[in-house]
């Protein structure tokens, strides 16, 4: 695995640098909002890659939740099946908000069972909590930069910096829920602390679903969306968009492999380092 | 053209900052597990 990492780490700089060319001059000049428009590269990709973080997180910290309990752990498997067939009858038998494909929610609702199960296969134990640890922190990240690019082009699209609206204020909630996640980890030193942070997170997950969805729900201000939503996209800014995703995509991975081995790591130095207090021979009074 | 500079600007030192505390990170744990190992000596 370690042979790995830096072949990948230059194919991520490669992919990431077509990704730059492409979106700063492959993709053509969209003709309403001009060259700004292609912030749109950078600020969508960014958004899909810190959901999908979040999403892992939110599906780690259950793990790790129902983990503790074997047969809590067969319930939750029981239920994740059920929600996999539910989510795939709904999508075909009840009517969806304008512009949501049936296809698209139930292929969503299938990936993110089989997500929770894969999680469940190769992250046991305390390596789930690692994960959870670690997608939380490189998904704030991400979602920090959404919030940043989101203004810079709202600015000279609208006039405004900010505006109260249902997507961006639920943006806004969901990164000061991941930020408390990330300070809890930090500053409790608590055994209770993993637990705590895996109920937060369940809790702050919650708001993915709606940041995601507020735009067919809620009269909003922000554009609708242009992929899987109805609307329609020159496919050279679809194929610009694509790639972008891609590269940040795997740039998030070396990110989360390299911030995943560093929790491994710390985690065994401070057990050697608990251990050694614990033989050292104490000077009696 | 500013605003899409400052955005794809921000967006990359945003990255770097974040990839530089986890230099730092890993560098004070080095340092911290030669310091175990010492001690094991």
């Amino acid at each position: 695995m370690k042979r790995l990492f830096p072949i990948f780490a230059i194919l991520t700089a490669a992919l990431l640098s077509y990704a730059l060319y492409a979106a700063l001059v492959g993709a053509p000049t969209e003709q309403t909002m001009g060259e700004v428009q292609r912030i749109f590269y950078y600020h969508v990709p960014s958004a899909w890659t810190a959901f999908l973080l979040f999403a892992i997180n939110f599906l780690a910290s259950i793990q790790y939740l129902v983990g503790m309990n074997p047969k809590a752990t067969r319930v939750a498997n029981w239920i994740a099946g059920a929600i996999a067939v539910a989510t795939v009858l709904a999508a075909y038998l009840l009517p969806l908000p304008e512009g949501v494909r049936p296809s698209a929610v139930a292929t969503s609702g299938i990936a993110v069972v089989g997500l929770y199960f894969l999680i469940q296969r190769f992250f046991p134990e305390q390596k789930v909590d690692v994960l959870a640890v670690t997608t939380a922190e490189v998904g704030v990240v991400f979602c920090t930069i959404v919030l940043i690019t989101g203004p810079l082009w709202a600015r000279p699209v609208w006039g405004i910096w900010w505006t109260w609206d249902v997507r961006l204020t639920s943006t806004l909630v969901l990164w000061l829920i991941y930020v408390s996640y990330i300070m809890l980890r930090r500053f409790s030193s608590s055994s209770q602390t993993p637990v705590l942070a895996a109920a937060l997170a369940v809790f702050g997950a919650l708001d993915v679903p709606l940041v995601y969805f507020s735009i067919w729900i809620f009269r909003t201000q922000h554009p609708q969306p242009v992929v899987g939503g109805g609307g329609s996209i020159d496919p050279r800014m679809l194929h610009t968009l694509l790639i972008n995703w891609l590269a940040f995509m795997c740039f998030a991975i070396l990110v989360c492999w390299s911030r995943y081995r560093l929790e491994v790591l710390t985690r065994d130095a401070e057990e050697t380092a608990a251990l050694e207090a614990m033989l050292e021979p104490r000077s009696l009074p | 053209m500013n605003f899409l500079y400052a955005a794809y600007a921000v967006t990359w030192i945003i990255h770097i900052v974040y990839l530089g505390t986890l230099l730092r990170r890993y560098t004070r744990l080095r340092d911290e597990m030669k310091r175990l190992n010492k001690t094991e000596d």
